[in-house]
């Protein structure tokens, strides 16, 4: 479509293989605001495919017109087959989304929230009391099942939330950052659970703040800011742009770090930051191998480190090595 | 729904583990329902609303009740000579004035079902777009039902006689519940406007109680300055309480009834449609 300078053309996934989700040009805003804009995305049929960025980058707004919840000012998509606008029934037919926060009525229990959503989709009598079980079971909630949602935890929520996307298998799930605000045990059944699904066939569409949970989860990643997409390509090609991630080191004496910002640059080829708390430089690393030479070489040159760390490379790193560090810079295709 | 599993899945935390760990099978979708039945499992929604958040029952049941116990006896002697004479004129109107009020309710519902994005889920389903008001419909019309017979058992316990017996309260109450009916649409759209339930309340209120206050419902329209009388003529709240007076006594014409329907099918025409429109724009 229309859409400016995108990350060039989409991926090479083979024509004969249908699509999950196949959009173009998607527009979405609020007010004078373009909360999308324009973006193309070609999601294939039984992966999982992880839409990475910051707040307010448009995650949750694109990924509510996908599931028929709010209708794209300009462009156009289909969902498994089906035209997102002039057939969403048939869409809604074949696609479960757990939204950013609970959708959850919090007064009933959580059996009857599943029963509640297997009567909509025509179970009846027995046939749906059967399912809220299976689902309460394959989900760890038997125990909770007949407590009001209200004085569920967080995770417990969670969990509850997606078996609730879950009552028919859906062919699509959209799950809008399915772990923030878990601990790391339940991000880690998250994250299996996630997999099982996906294992079984099912599409998964998600989006994420986190690197590495995209990194964990996902065989192909969008990264998207301020309603672009500013890269696409496999966790592996990201990774191979960035940079395995950042080297910080402390310096034992200050006065060194003239000549070790000097020692690192030269060595790695990359700029290096320097912290404004003293003697504390990051820079990027190719590889821990170039990393660890660099800091054999530092430590050839006398100077001494009170302290150093190789960190995987944040959302931050990922967004100022795609963009080139400037604010909404050029779109930029990642290729191996 | 298939019984075939497909593949086997394991969600549970130890997947190693398979000292009975349920399997989640890929299930397919059943044979669609019909609208009606998906506007009866709301329906059912709003049954279980009841029987979790007895709270409600309680805002609910006390404000009828001590507005016909204050009415009665601290006003009823000035107003009508005695209690006793007071009640055969206040039952009717109070049952209107609650009923009105109780529409409030299914609009904060809405309101906090769509703060929550329950509604979300609702509406990502391949169901009847209306289904989810059906259930609000239903649970103001349970609403109504105990309200209604809150206030009827007290008058009848205070003296109170409809003369027109059964027949007529049951016509009563049927007129009770098409008001209702026609008065909730102003709080759908209101629920649907406004971001919090409170908003919602506040300025329904703001509105419904000049409507209430200034109408025949708790004094004789004669007392009144003639511009405010002028209002009342018109009020439809007053309409309402005439035909509910009819009923109750046995004394309603056609005309008086064709009155107080006017307003609540002329809302339901006009509002309905603005509430499909912004629900589906939203
Ligand atoms: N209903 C709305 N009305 C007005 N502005 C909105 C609305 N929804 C989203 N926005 C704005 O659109 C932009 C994108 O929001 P969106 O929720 O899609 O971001 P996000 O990537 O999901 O962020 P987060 O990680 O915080 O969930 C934000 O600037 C937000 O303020
Ligand atoms: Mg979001």
């Amino acid at each position: 479509m229309d859409a400016p300078d995108l990350a060039g053309r989409p991926p090479a996934v083979a024509d004969s293989v249908p699509l999950a989700v196949r959009a173009r040009g998607l527009v979405k805003s609020f007010g004078t605001m373009r909360a999308v804009d324009g973006i193309d995305l070609d999601v294939p049929r039984g992966v999982i495919f992880a839409i990475l960025g910051p707040n307010g980058a448009g995650k949750t707004t694109l990924m509510r017109m996908l599931a028929t919840l709010s209708r794209p000012d300009a462009g156009t998509a289909t969902v498994m087959g089906h035209d997102l606008v002039t057939d969403a029934h048939a869409v809604r037919g074949e696609i479960a989304m757990t939204g950013q926060f609970a959708s959850l009525d919090e007064d009933l229990t959580g059996r009857e929230n599943l029963l509640l959503l297997a009567r909509l989709w025509g179970f009846r009598g027995r046939a749906a009391g059967a399912r809220a079980d299976e689902l309460l079971a394959a989900f760890d909630l038997s125990d909770a099942a007949s407590k009001q949602v209200k004085d569920y935890s967080g995770g417990m929520r969670r969990r509850l939330d997606i078996a609730a996307s879950l009552v028919v298998t859906p062919g699509l799930l959209f799950l809008d950052e399915p772990t923030t605000g878990l601990d790391p045990k339940a991000r880690q059944d998250v994250w299996r659970m996630i997999r099982a699904l996906a294992a079984s066939g099912v599409t998964i569409l998600l989006t994420t703040q986190y690197l590495d949970e995209a990194d964990q989860l996902a065989a192909r990643i969008v990264v998207i800011d301020h309603g672009r997409k500013i890269a696409e390509g496999t966790s592996r090609e990201l990774k191979a742009a960035v940079g395995s991630g950042f080297l910080h080191v402390a310096l034992a004496d200050p006065a060194r770090l003239d000549a070790a910002a000097t020692l690192l640059a030269a060595r790695l080829g990359a700029v290096v930051q320097r912290s404004p708390e003293g003697a504390r430089l990051s820079v990027m690393a190719g590889s821990p191998q170039a990393a660890t030479e660099a800091l054999a070489a530092l430590i050839a040159a006398g100077i001494e480190l009170s302290d150093f760390s190789m960190a995987s490379p944040s959302l931050d790193e990922v967004f100022f090595a795609l963009t080139g560090g400037g604010d909404a810079a050029p779109a930029q295709e990642v290729r191996p | 729904m298939s019984d075939v599993p497909m593949s086997d899945v394991r969600l549970s935390d130890a997947p190693t583990s398979d000292t009975g760990t349920p399997l989640l099978r890929p299930v397919a979708r059943p044979r669609p329902p019909s609208a009606f039945s998906n506007a009866l499992v709301f329906g059912w929604r709003a049954v279980l609303k009841f029987r979790h958040v007895p709270e409600q029952l309680f805002d609910l049941v006390m404000t009828p009740i001590m507005f016909t116990l204050l009415f009665t006896f601290v006003f009823g002697g000035a107003l009508a000579g005695s209690p006793g004479d007071y009640l055969q004129v206040f039952i009717p109107g109070i049952l209107v004035q609650t009923v009105v009020f109780n529409a409030v309710y299914s609009g904060m519902g809405l309101s906090t079902d769509l703060g929550k994005g329950l509604f979300d889920r609702f509406r990502s389903l391949p169901i009847w777009p209306l289904a989810p008001f059906a259930g609000l419909m239903v649970g103001d019309i349970l609403r109504h039902l105990i309200a209604g017979g809150i206030i009827l058992g007290i008058g009848l316990a205070l003296g109170y006689r409809p003369e027109a017996g059964v027949v007529g309260v049951v016509a009563a109450f049927l007129l009770l519940l098409v008001i209702g009916f026609g008065v909730g649409w102003i709080f759908l759209v209101l629920g649907l406007l406004l971001k919090t339930p409170t908003a919602v309340m506040t300025i329904g209120f703001a509105f419904l109680f000049p409507i209430n206050f200034a109408s025949n419902i708790m004094v004789d329209p004669a007392t009144m300055p003639d511009w405010l009388q002028a209002f009342v003529d018109v009020n439809p709240v007053s309409f309402m309480t005439t035909a509910m007076r009819g009923l109750m006594a046995g004394t309603a014409t056609v005309g008086e009834v064709a009155l107080a329907l006017a307003a609540p099918v002329l809302l339901t025409l006009v509002l309905a449609p603005v509430t499909l429109v912004l629900y589906r724009r939203r």
